[in-house]
């Protein structure tokens, strides 16, 4: 029998440009799959000759939707290299606006780019908005709470949705895959996932007013400088405190009553893809876990994130710890250590020197070698040889996932309290084996059981930071002597963003920037195949999904989707390395 | 040279740099009819899609006809109409499902899609759900792969010559296009832009880079990009740039369109003059501090702890045209001078290269067209700050150039 071959382009809801092709059996098994990002940039170009003090702001435009996050590791690697440490104001502002991306960007994840995956919109209007009240209540008492609406909210979504779904065509709903077979909600289900997707819609801008109290705007925030942040008068504004606090607890009502009895209810629906194996907590803790349906590489890493206080880099004591988990093996737990970072160029549309390199030192120039040529219109990558505009980032010669599950995996196996209670409390009420994590599944769940744990320690936060203004610590920025400090220096900004590991490596020399680089959350995990020929996390995680319809690709794409795919981020990467290197001259770009 | 360093100072130091938006009341009478004329025509034709009647919308969401008008009063004067006009554009809210409107990305961080998430004022849900009727977005969509290309292919046909096309993203050129392709043909988004831009009413450019290149144009511009004004010819196009646009200016441009049939009146560089008729300095909370020469001189110190003037820490307020100072962000919760960091001119053109650094102006040794010699602020005393005019002085030229391809490019 011949294979079948599935080419998904564009990837839709997601950040970026990406295409997917996956080779299908017989059984319409997946039995390989190449992952491809599209849009290439050179962002890392544009920075070199710039006064790293400006670096920040330009680097955060490396992604808009996990804004800021660019933004912070960017300042970040350039105080590490003038070896400055923050003011307790300017640590807690940066953690707030932080964990308040944090938070955004996993509601909009799970409601707007991820649900439809789960969510049949079209099944939605054949439900009994009494039973479906029932069934809200029923997952709401699973994650210990009452559901966020009742039967006259529900059915007045409905009516709604019915009203627009009956008129003929539906916009950004048009086109789905309605009806397809591997959508297994009940149709009441269906119309509480519909609810909440347009509840949803609402309350992620209270969580973008969160981040713009401290960080002036989102997307793409104003307040962080080297040294500290700029926000001295919202910090010691009481009304200011007052509305954080407010927005954090609407939002958070919404995380607790909509958003978790959510994916308690998709989590368990869909429980049976996530538990082709059954090991039990403690069998995992042994390392005899396996991963259920796109579980994939197994293997995971944290660089860890949000300093609980003022020693500085790399010193401070984080809220996520750092750490690496191999073969979804909880009993052992390893040490980053930043110089096993590498990256690869074999299946990338890059020229380079055929073994790994360091971000420091990468050498990279663009090599496009183009798509193989068309058949019916399709063309399709030439898998042999480069096939991305991603480079594939390896860890001490092993490939990595990164992302919410390896935190809280890493979080587990490191036995920190505070993650191990929230992923022990979401696994004992949803009566889920802890197995269910190493999956497409698992990685929505951790998604979920993090934006609680960030709802909660937030307040925490905010708390701090008014009542050390209140004491009257105002500090909000370090001193430093540029002139001396960026003669000839180096550093780095490891930390998190809400899709995972991300670095950014700069080095300064006579008050430039002379080289910059940045390994982000889906380089790691959408990167081709690399000089050995081992997969990328997402080609990994497809291999032997069943797809139902392979006219309807249902099943690739909410694996996909569970990666939270950002490919812009991605793809900015080069290093032009044997070129000449800061052309950028302020007097040429400007004699007009 | 005199009367033009004169003139750059008066424009600097004047107390209003916006747009005259009094235009006589013959004017207004006019356009009035006009809008009137529109609007009957437009509530005899079917919603495309037939979409729902917002008022239900409201209803439903539990908005009373008040806070409606409130809103729409708010966005009467946002767009530089009279008061009179108000019930109009009320009227055309109610009617904003009769535009539909694809949205397409090239070369882009997504951040303008993420801005319009976050619109207040009418709310997302009804923006997508019930108004207009967006048809094509890809960070949205539920369809991926051929089912989102025979969206995009159904909605351009359905919508011939009748559709908004909202471009995010600068459109790579180098390499023959080939640094981003779309679809599974591996079509160039060079290709893909002029396909889908050909039977657009409209192309409404949202975003710095999708304007002016933003930041992959930013030097030494890797990949060649350009924004869609340099690559689409003979049609009318509307440029929303900064980073991100605000959305209170795209809904207000789909409102302008809706009201009037029209684009809003441009500056030389295709800019709505609604928005982009103001100067960041003149309705700048912190302007009383610059004129009475209090700044902040390092982050932290005594003047940012006292809101001063941000000028000296690389605020480029004075140079910079756009509503950030009247709309401000996120519904109005904040904006980058409230936030302490200053303006970094992200509306205008080449602003990565020109703008936004953390010094002032007067400290960029940047050779001014007025022929001036670069100084220090302090050199210049107070108020008269003919370092900063000569930011002006650049938006001046950068318009004249733009100006010229406008003549050339437009049809």
């Amino acid at each position: 029998m011949a294979k079948k071959h599935i080419v998904v382009d564009p990837i839709t809801r997601i950040e970026g440009h990406l295409r997917i092709e996956a080779i299908i059996d017989e059984n319409n098994t997946i039995v390989d799959a190449y992952a491809s990002s599209t849009l290439f940039r050179g962002i890392e170009t544009i920075l070199k000759g710039r006064d790293p003090r400006d670096a920040g702001l330009l680097a955060m435009r490396i992604c808009g939707v996990c804004t800021g996050t660019h933004y912070q590791r960017s300042i970040e690697a350039v105080e590490d290299a003038f070896d400055i440490t923050v003011p307790k104001n300017a640590r807690l502002v940066r953690n707030l606006i932080q964990g308040a991306l944090y938070m955004h960007d996993h509601l909009v994840h799970f409601y707007h780019l991820h649900a439809l995956d789960f969510v049949d919109v079209v099944s939605a209007l054949s439900a009994d908005p009494k039973k479906a009240a029932k069934e809200a209540e029923k997952w709401a008492a699973v994650a210990g709470t009452v559901p966020y609406e009742g039967y006259g909210d529900l059915k007045e979504v409905q009516e709604r949705v019915a009203k627009f779904v009956k008129q003929g065509r539906l916009g950004i709903f048009g086109n789905g895959y309605w009806g397809n077979k591997h959508y297994k909600l009940t149709p009441e289900q269906n119309l509480i996932g519909v609810a909440h997707y347009l509840k949803a819609l609402d309350i992620q801008r209270d969580m973008a007013k969160m981040q713009a109290i401290f960080g002036g705007k989102n997307p793409h925030p104003q307040s962080i400088v080297v040294g500290g942040v700029t926000c001295v008068q919202d910090i010691q504004n009481p009304a200011r405190i007052a509305l954080f606090k407010q927005l954090l607890q609407d939002t958070t009502k919404f995380v607790k009553q909509a958003y978790l009895p959510d994916v308690y209810m998709a989590g368990t629906m869909y429980a049976d893809e996530a538990t082709d194996s059954k090991a039990t907590f403690t069998e995992l803790m042994q390392g005899k876990g396996v991963g259920g349906t796109g579980g994939g590489l197994l293997n995971y890493m944290t660089y860890g994130d949000f300093r609980l206080d003022d020693t500085g880099f790399y010193k401070a004591k984080t809220l996520f710890p750092s750490g690496l988990v191999y073969g979804g093996d909880l009993s052992k737990v390893e040490d980053v250590d930043p110089q096993k970072i590498a990256e690869d160029v074999t299946h990338s549309w890059y020229a380079g020197t055929g073994k790994p390199e360091h971000p420091y030192d990468g050498t990279t120039i663009p090599e496009y070698t183009g798509l193989d040529k068309k058949e019916d219109g399709i063309a399709y990558l030439k898998t042999d040889e480069k096939y991305s505009w991603i480079k594939s980032p390896i860890y001490n010669d092993t490939r990595v996932e990164v992302g919410p599950l390896a935190r809280m995996v890493v979080g587990v196996a490191k036995k920190d309290e505070r993650i191990t209670k929230y992923v022990m409390n979401f696994l004992k009420r949803g009566n889920l084996p802890t197995a269910v994590l190493f999956s497409t599944v698992g990685r929505t769940a951790a998604r979920a059981i993090e934006t609680e744990l960030m709802a909660d320690v937030m307040v925490e936060w905010v708390d701090e930071l008014a009542a050390n203004a209140a004491s009257g610590d105002l500090r909000t920025w370090t001193e430093f002597d540029f002139d001396k400090v960026s003669v000839k220096t180096k550093g780095m900004g490891l930390a998190e963003a809400p899709r995972g590991a991300l670095g950014h490596w700069v080095r300064v020399e006579n008050g430039k920037i002379s080289n910059y680089q940045a390994v982000v959350p889906s380089t790691w995990n959408a990167a081709p195949r690399d000089y050995k020929g081992r997969l990328g996390a997402y080609e990994a995680a497809l291999i032997g999904t069943k797809v139902a319809d392979p006219e309807q690709p249902l099943e690739i794409i909410r694996t996909i989707h569970s990666f939270d795919p950002c490919i812009a981020c991605a793809v900015h990467v080069v290093d032009t390395k044997g070129k000449e290197l800061g052309v950028y001259k302020i007097d040429t770009g400007c004699s007009i | 040279m005199a009367d033009r360093i004169e003139g750059v100072k008066k424009l600097f130091t004047s107390k209003s740099a916006r747009v005259e938006t009094n235009k006589g009341d013959a004017y207004y009478e006019k356009l009035f009819e006009k809008c009137q004329a529109r609007i009957e025509e437009l509530k005899t034709q079917q919603p495309i899609n037939n979409r729902l009647d917002i008022t239900d919308v409201l209803e439903m969401q539990g908005i009373e006809r008040r806070d409606f008008l409130k809103w729409a009063s708010a966005v009467t004067g946002m767009l530089m109409l009279p008061a009179s006009f108000t019930p109009l554009v009320a009227d055309a809210a109610l009617l904003m499902n009769r535009a539909p409107v694809i949205w397409l990305e090239l070369s882009d961080c997504a951040g303008n899609s993420e801005a319009l998430l976050r619109s207040d004022g009418p709310k997302i849900d009804e923006i997508v759900l019930d108004i207009i009727s967006l048809e094509f977005h890809e960070t949205l969509q539920a369809a991926a792969g051929h089912q989102a290309e025979k969206q995009l292919e159904d909605a351009m046909e359905t919508f011939k010559d009748k559709y908004l096309l909202f471009v995010e993203g600068a459109v790579p050129l180098g390499m023959n296009g080939q640094f981003g392709t779309i679809g599974a043909s591996g079509e160039t988004m060079h290709d893909h832009l002029l396909r889908v831009a050909k039977h657009a009413a409209a192309v409404v450019a949202v975003g710095s880079c999708a304007t002016f290149g933003g930041v992959p144009a930013a030097a030494p511009n890797p990949t060649g990009a350009v924004g869609v004004m340099d690559v689409i010819q003979g049609k009318p196009l509307i440029n929303i740039p900064a980073c991100p646009a605000n959305p209170a200016n795209m809904v207000g441009v789909i409102l302008h369109y809706i009201l009037t049939g029209q684009v809003p009146e441009l500056d030389s560089l295709l800019r709505p003059k609604f928005a982009f008729g103001y100067r960041i300095h003149d309705n700048c909370e912190r302007r009383a501090h610059f004129d009475a020469g209090e700044y902040v001189e390092e982050w932290g110190d005594e003047g940012a702890k006292n809101n001063f003037c941000l000028y000296k820490v690389g605020c480029k307020g004075p140079m910079t045209f756009n509503n950030c100072s009247i709309v401000r962000y996120n519904e109005g919760v904040n904006w980058p001078v409230g936030v302490g960091r200053g303006c970094i001119g992200c509306s205008e053109p080449d602003f990565w290269d020109k703008y936004a650094y953390e010094r002032p102006m007067a400290d960029a040794k940047i050779k001014a067209p007025t022929g001036g010699v670069e100084k220090t602020v302090d050199e210049f005393g107070l108020g008269l700050l003919t370092a900063a005019g000569i930011g002006i002085g650049i938006h001046a030229v950068a318009s004249a150039v733009a100006g010229k391809k406008e003549d050339g490019g437009e049809a």
